[in-house]
């Protein structure tokens, strides 16, 4: 077993604290504000070749920079990301949880509910919702986060009857303990490693998500941007403006890369288990 | 042996039976249902029509179960947009996703099972960590950023194909492979994973001491034995084949239902979303009884395991 983390492992840590970064400060490479709109200077180069050097990464098709709406749609996609993902493991482990509390009917109903939504691909899912409900930023950031419960509920599902069976849950529940207790203080420690990598795992699906919904013009709406949405924007101007689609497309490319690879090593390294089977 | 068949087949209507209470959960909780499938100007015979024939008058357990009997006989109701049945719209479509997705595919096994043996075969050499490098990355790569990649070389630098469309060979290169991405990459890993642990069994040593040629071993021996746990992830991976298509025809205006859904969506023609989403469930979990079945054809063992 070696210990020390890869030089792939470090360069992806370092990719996305750089990512997070630009998405906290990125406005210092900017001059103007995200809806700074300059039609004189509409679809101008990058500064590098050969555009005017105050737009860095170019403009889009009204003349706003593209480092300020990249800063922008970096910040909404990373948030609403980070919010789905939240929301669907907090959902998913506590759905899990009351099945493997109540048992019985309720855990075949709940269960029922884990095989439905993975029996449908989930953009077919949300597609669904989205035209029957209408598209909002509240409703849009929930449908993020239905993503992906139902392997969060099989996995909370499973430790707690593993661990119920096991001789400290008895301990802990023969002294008078509160169910709640027994979950939160005591099997929840237990399953967090696998929670953590089932997290790190889910983050770049979801991203790659929101990404494609709002590449459609189904996700986040205007005024609000995302990266998705900028490159789908970018689509009409492939042949005389390629940036507006390749910048936001690279950032999305290596912000899902980075994070597989963190959480492919940080599943070998929590889950010795997994390691055996995989490799 | 019946018990298993049985079992499958009734979790496969129970799925169904769940996708269209889902849809009629969301139809009924959404709004009115006349305005949400006759459309906002609609006159008031064709809604009393409506009401009459959807049984919208009477209490919700008639409504629901009048609902299911429409469904399963594909009465999906009428576009908003231009008034023609919905079966019709989705089925002149179904041919392009059909062969959209048959060449993908076939490119997806040709390439990803091959690579995944050589992967499995060179294990820890240069080979194996190349075909996982490229797999990762096309995990990585959103279709509709390859796509674009695509068109920005192949339509735009080097003008030899087509950037959308339809009509001939060449408008069909660029969508396949960017579809087949994902799924060569899915499908490199499980072959490898899946020869990495059947090369490992005493019976492929046993067939080295008995003197099998290895080119032998591999393809009468291992690959046979490998491939079981690779037509799972067969089923398993038509659902992100439908999930692709529902990108990739719309970067390369491809006029099959993944397009038909996304226009649809943003039109809000809520009739065909629906059909729609009925006719790509009902696929799906045939596809994965099929599945399941031919699982159990290959692999005796599973037959009498129950679940």
């Amino acid at each position: 077993m070696k210990n020390r983390p890869s030089i792939l492992l470090i360069a992806a840590s370092a990719v996305l604290i750089s990512v997070v970064a630009i998405a906290l400060i990125g406005n210092v490479f900017s001059p103007f504000a995200v809806t700074d709109q300059n039609l004189l200077g509409r679809l101008k180069p990058p500064a590098f070749l050969g555009g005017p050097e105050e737009y860095l990464l170019g403009t889009d098709r009204i003349g706003r920079d593209m480092v300020a709406r990249l800063v922008a749609g970096l910040r909404m996609s990373l948030l609403v990301a980070l919010a789905g993902t939240l929301i669907g493991a907090i959902v998913g482990t506590v759905i899990g949880f009351l099945a493997a509390h109540f048992r019985g009917y309720v855990e075949e109903g709940l269960m029922m509910l884990v095989d439905f939504q993975a029996s449908l691909p989930f953009i077919l899912i949300a597609l669904t919702l989205l035209a029957f409900f209408g598209n909002s930023l509240i409703l849009f950031i929930i449908l993020m986060g239905l993503f992906g419960w139902e392997t969060y509920a099989r996995l909370a599902r499973g430790v707690v009857l593993s661990a119920t069976s096991q001789p400290y849950a008895k301990a802990v529940t023969s002294l008078g303990a509160h169910p709640m207790r027994l979950y939160i203080r005591h099997i929840l420690p237990n399953v967090a490693s696998a929670l953590i990598v089932q997290i790190t795992l889910t983050f770049p699906q979801i991203i790659l998500l929101e990404t494609s919904l709002s590449f459609l013009g189904l996700g986040i709406q205007s005024p609000n941007t995302s990266l998705g949405q900028i490159l789908g924007d970018g689509r009409d101007y492939l042949s005389t403006a390629w940036w507006i689609s390749v910048w936001p497309g690279l950032l999305i490319f290596v912000i899902t890369l980075s994070m597989s690879i963190l959480g492919d090593a940080l599943r070998d390294r929590l889950d010795p288990m997994l390691k055996v089977r995989t490799t | 042996m019946a018990r298993f068949w049985l079992i499958k087949l009734a979790r496969t209507l129970l799925t169904l039976w769940f996708v269209v209470t889902f849809t009629f959960i969301v139809l009924r909780t959404s709004g009115d249902p006349v305005m949400a499938l006759v459309g906002p100007d609609a006159l008031p015979d064709e809604i009393e029509q409506f009401r009459e024939q959807w049984g919208l008058n009477q209490s919700l357990v008639v409504q629901y179960f009048s609902y299911i009997g429409q469904m399963v006989t594909g009465q999906f109701g009428v576009s908003l947009r231009n008034s023609r049945p919905v079966m019709e719209i989705i089925l002149e479509r179904v041919p392009w996703t059909l062969l959209l997705g048959f060449c993908s595919f076939a490119l997806a096994a040709l390439v990803g099972i091959p690579a995944g043996i050589a992967a499995a075969l060179r294990r820890g050499r240069f080979l194996d960590r190349a075909v996982m490098a490229v797999a990762v990355f096309g995990f990585a790569l959103p279709n509709f950023f390859m796509g674009i990649l695509l068109i920005l070389l192949f339509s735009l630098v080097l003008r030899v194909l087509p950037s959308s469309g339809t009509g001939t060979f060449w408008h069909l290169i660029m969508p396949v492979l960017t579809l087949s991405t994902f799924t060569a990459g899915t499908l490199a890993r499980f072959t490898r994973s899946a020869m990495l642990e059947v090369l490992e069994r005493p019976y492929m040593r046993a067939a080295a001491a008995k003197g099998v040629s290895s080119w032998r071993r591999i393809v009468f021996h291992a690959f046979p034995n490998a491939a079981i746990p690779i037509v799972t992830i067969v089923g398993l991976n038509l659902g992100q084949l439908i999930a692709g298509a529902i990108v990739v025809e719309t970067v390369f205006a491809w006029p099959g239902i993944g397009r038909l859904l996304v226009t649809a969506v943003s039109a809000r023609d809520l009739a065909v979303v629906q059909g729609l989403v009925l006719v790509i469930a009902f696929t799906m979990v045939m596809a994965n009884l099929a599945v399941d079945l031919i699982y159990g054809l290959l692999d005796p063992r599973i037959r009498g395991g129950g679940r």
